[in-house]
């Protein structure tokens, strides 16, 4: 098994020196911004919640310990040692294995791609943040019917859609959009689900109603997709020399702001509700094992394992760096960033909860003081319960006849949604109560900008390091224009994802393209290192490196522990895959249930194509190693040939 | 007598109201909504001047100039404080008809809105619809505006990086030229050291001593 110890000399730089970081703390703020991504705010708090609040932590550091830690190590020692990318570095391991290293550059292609595209629909937010009253908070008026309606019936339309959504909970049809109960003035499709709600799915979206409909490119968003990426452009432009002076600003603003929406939160009312609910820890949780797959997944995805990314960022480490220190100390911030953004982001959806309670009261009193003309005010919400129960004793009928809204607290705090729909639906509504909201509003698409802004700073080192290693294009080319075509091949590629139906093409990808491959290669990696390479070599290069020899810790969890959690993770992933059909959500206005989204099953070539995406980048793995084999055979027969014939 | 007389034609009117349901209005105020603490309590004077408020909005429809406060019914007055006025024509006897009142308050709905002190939702006429405000779209957009800001700054930015790396690479490669040169002659074993390759055979600068810095490198540049 050929290998080469120590860099090449002339191969790796192609003849200029290695460039590297100015200074320690560039390096951790860049593995720490990779690591730090989307999935920590809008993710993780989802996480929490459903599975038993702070009882999750238990699981969730378990899998630190033992999956997170060990691979995140794996990846800053051989990046370190090997000074090369990913491609690089499996070739070097073993060239059997080269296949892992263009495969994580195929997996960081693809989730570039989308990944953008999220910042994208972030910045198309912020850009309209700049303004009071916020765009998402009323409906637009539909200026082809006669605009005349009072708000008060608009107050009682947008209850009448709460009211709706109790009726769908209970099973009741509503009338169809085109019904009599349409009042002229405002949007149909505004009325019936929301303001905010409308906002996301019609203005920024322009979703269309199946995914087989790919409608027109929607120039707005367009527009924001060559401004992201040209931003990213700017930052990346002579790698980790341009990078590392942006990422202070990208890494330490998340924190900045969620320090601010911490303390503004907390003194919101409702906030302890919200956080008290959420981290009160309910233990029995712990018994089902599907808790224990989600954290292991969960970590490995927060980490960011498997891209090639840090194997990138180590690669331009001096040599003598203890990268040992460096995985722990950049794991537990990750975690611990994790835990911060959840409390500030519970505090304030807490606040969001009890807002929406008290509004519930408040329409049920209106209705009441209407229906009986008590006086004015004369019904507080403590009140309510009380005069509710008088009412009731004596005038059931004209009670029953108001449809009044059940409103629970536990109700409101138990919504809870992960992803797209935590940050453009829910959050959004509830920044539009807080005093002061454009500022808010700015201040929380300007976090998340960063946040996704660092991490894609990771995945394109992660596609540029390991093309500029293997020397893909000439001497003279300067790495500018290396990347300006990265980032140009990946704008052209993620027009695909303004399309109106890119929502659902990005839920594919999300979902299909990047998991399965990533436990794959990161599987690879651990048993590559482990077995292959073997760790009593992988301990005496990090001995050489950071001069202590790694621990029992380390070898049991290299050599047993993290190979044995991936391959469970794996095939439980797997397996629930292989079970769930292949369906998504649509938003159809036509649906009967609407504004519930109504599911639907992915056509034929569509679910043709997530298989695609499942596999097409493992395949390099056996391509390599048979091309590899192929090569060896050819060369064992020339050896053999040249050997025979005695002259 | 007189007086008698007009209690009775009080009675006719009032039960004129009741029976013209479909020329009444239902109006309801939600005066400690709006005002909080410094809300007045609704009595008969507030009741004289609504209907003064009726009748002068009545007056700006042309053919109604006569109509006197004494024709505006006021009845059912709850204490949600909400009420059914109706507005009567004594000539004819009867109730004027709902399009003309509905037309006569959206007109004036302001002026009577802030005889109150209040608004289009805490003063509410339960079957006329208040017309909504236009929407104040500004003639750009805002988030345009906000996006070719950000736009020429990155532009910029990525101008003014690509010139200084340009300038960057003219300036290294006027300097020493022999890390470079036998890079591009392709050549696999090169013997370097101090980073300047020991190759005698160099045909490019022949003189030079390649061993030695070059004058350009001692002298600081300009």
């Amino acid at each position: 098994m050929a290998c080469a110890l120590g860099p090449d000399p002339r191969g790796a730089d192609g003849g200029h020196e290695r460039p590297s970081w100015d200074n320690r703390l560039q390096y951790l703020l860049s593995c720490i911004g990779f690591a730090v991504g989307l999935g920590n705010i809008w993710r993780f708090p989802y996480l929490c919640q459903t599975y038993g609040g702070g009882a999750f932590l238990i699981p969730y550091f378990v899998a630190l310990v033992l999956e997170g830690i060990p691979l995140f190590h794996i990846e800053l020692a051989i990046g370190q040692h090997l000074r090369t990318g990913s491609v690089g570095v499996w070739k070097a391991v073993s060239p059997y294995l080269g296949g892992v290293g263009l495969g994580c550059l195929t997996v960081s292609f693809l989730v570039s791609l989308y990944y953008n595209t999220v910042l994208t629909w972030v910045l198309w937010y912020f850009l309209n943040s700049f303004q009071n009253p916020l765009p998402w908070g009323s409906c637009p008026l539909d200026l082809n019917r006669t605009a005349s309606s009072p708000r008060t019936i608009m107050y009682e339309l947008h209850s009448r859609g709460e009211a709706c959504r109790a009726r769908i909970q209970a099973r009741a049809p509503w009338p169809a959009l085109d019904g009599p109960s349409r009042v002229p003035g405002f949007e149909a499709e505004c009325q019936a689900s929301s303001p905010v709600s409308y906002f996301w799915y019609r203005r920024t979206l322009n979703v269309t109603a199946d995914v087989s409909d790919s409608g027109s490119i929607q120039w707005r968003l367009l527009a924001c997709l060559a401004a992201s990426w040209a931003v990213v452009y700017v930052c990346v432009i002579r790698g980790i020399e341009s990078t590392g002076k942006a990422i202070y600003f990208t890494a330490l603003f998340p924190y900045l702001v969620l320090t601010i929406f911490l303390i503004r939160g907390l003194s919101l009312p409702g906030a302890v509700e919200g956080l008290t609910y959420l981290f009160t820890p309910d233990v029995r949780i712990l018994q089902s094992p599907r808790v224990w797959l989600d954290a292991a997944t969960q970590i490995f995805f927060s980490l960011s394992l498997a891209f090639g990314g840090h194997i990138a960022f180590a690669s331009y480490n001096p040599p003598r760096n203890n990268c040992e220190k460096d995985a722990v100390i950049i794991s537990l911030v990750n975690s611990l960033t994790s835990l911060y953004a959840s409390i500030a982001m519970f505090s304030v959806l807490g606040f969001k909860a009890a807002n929406d309670h008290g509004r519930c009261l408040d329409r049920n009193i209106l209705r009441l003081i209407n229906a009986f003309e008590l006086p004015d005010q004369s019904v507080d919400r403590d009140d309510y319960a009380a005069v509710l129960t008088h009412l009731n004793a004596t005038q059931p009928e004209r009670v029953a006849r108001l449809g009044l809204e059940t409103c629970r607290l536990e109700d409101f705090l138990d919504k809870s949604a992960s992803g797209t729909g935590l940050a453009f639906i829910i959050f959004t509504e509830a920044i539009l109560h807080m005093p002061g909201a454009p500022g808010w509003a700015v201040l929380f698409f300007g976090m998340l900008f960063t946040l996704g802004l660092s991490s894609m700073f990771g995945n394109m080192e992660s596609i540029i390091t390991p093309l500029l290693d293997m020397g893909v294009t000439h001497r003279f080319v300067p790495k500018e224009v290396l990347t300006g075509l990265a980032c140009l091949v990946c704008f052209l590629s993620a027009i695909c994802f303004t399309l109106q139906s890119g929502n659902y093409w990005l839920e594919i990808f999300d979902n299909y393209a990047a998991p399965l491959n990533l436990m794959v290669f990161a599987f690879f990696e651990v048993v590559g290192v482990a077995y292959v390479y073997g760790v009593q070599r992988f301990s005496d290069d990090i001995e050489s490196m950071t001069g202590r020899r790694p621990g029992l810790y380390w070898q049991v969890t290299w050599k047993v522990v993290s190979p044995l959690l991936l391959l469970t993770i794996f095939v439980a992933y797997v397996a629930t895959l292989a079970r769930t059909p292949l369906s998504y959500k649509a938003w159809d206005t036509q649906y009967v249930w609407f504004p519930s989204r109504q599911e639907k099953s992915y056509p034929g070539w569509v679910q043709a194509a997530c298989v695609l995406l499942c596999f097409l980048p493992i395949l390099w793995v056996p391509a390599v190693a048979l091309a590899q084999l192929l090569a060896a055979h050819r060369r064992k027969k020339d050896t053999g040939r040249d050997r025979c014939p005695k002259l | 007598m007189r007086q008698n007389n007009s209690i009775t034609q009080e009675h006719t009117r009032r039960s004129k109201a009741k029976a013209d349901g479909e020329n009444a209005f239902k109006v309801r105020l939600s005066i400690r909504t709006a005002l909080g603490d410094n809300a007045y309590a609704w009595d008969t004077n507030e009741e004289y001047l609504f209907k003064a408020m009726v009748a002068f909005s009545m007056r700006k429809v042309p053919n109604r100039e006569t109509t006197e406060i004494s024709h505006v019914l006021v009845c059912n007055v709850t204490q949600r404080v909400s009420f059914w006025f109706v507005v009567t024509d004594p000539l004819k006897n009867h109730t004027l008809p709902a399009v003309e009142v509905q037309t006569a308050i959206r007109m004036n709905r302001n002026r009577i809105n802030s005889a109150f002190f209040l608004n289009d939702q805490t003063l509410e006429f339960l079957k006329i619809p208040s017309t909504l405000a236009p929407p104040t779209d500004p003639s750009v957009p805002i988030w345009i505006i906000i996006f070719g800001v950000i736009f020429c700054i990155v532009i910029v930015a990525v101008v003014l990086l690509i010139l200084s790396g340009i300038r960057q690479r003219r300036r290294m490669s006027k300097g020493p030229t022999e890390v470079d040169d036998p890079e591009d002659k392709c050549e696999n074993t090169i013997t370097i050291e101090n980073g300047i390759p020991c190759d005698p055979l160099d045909t490019k600068g022949g003189h030079v001593n390649d061993a030695f810095m070059t004058e350009d490198e001692r002298l600081t540049p300009l």
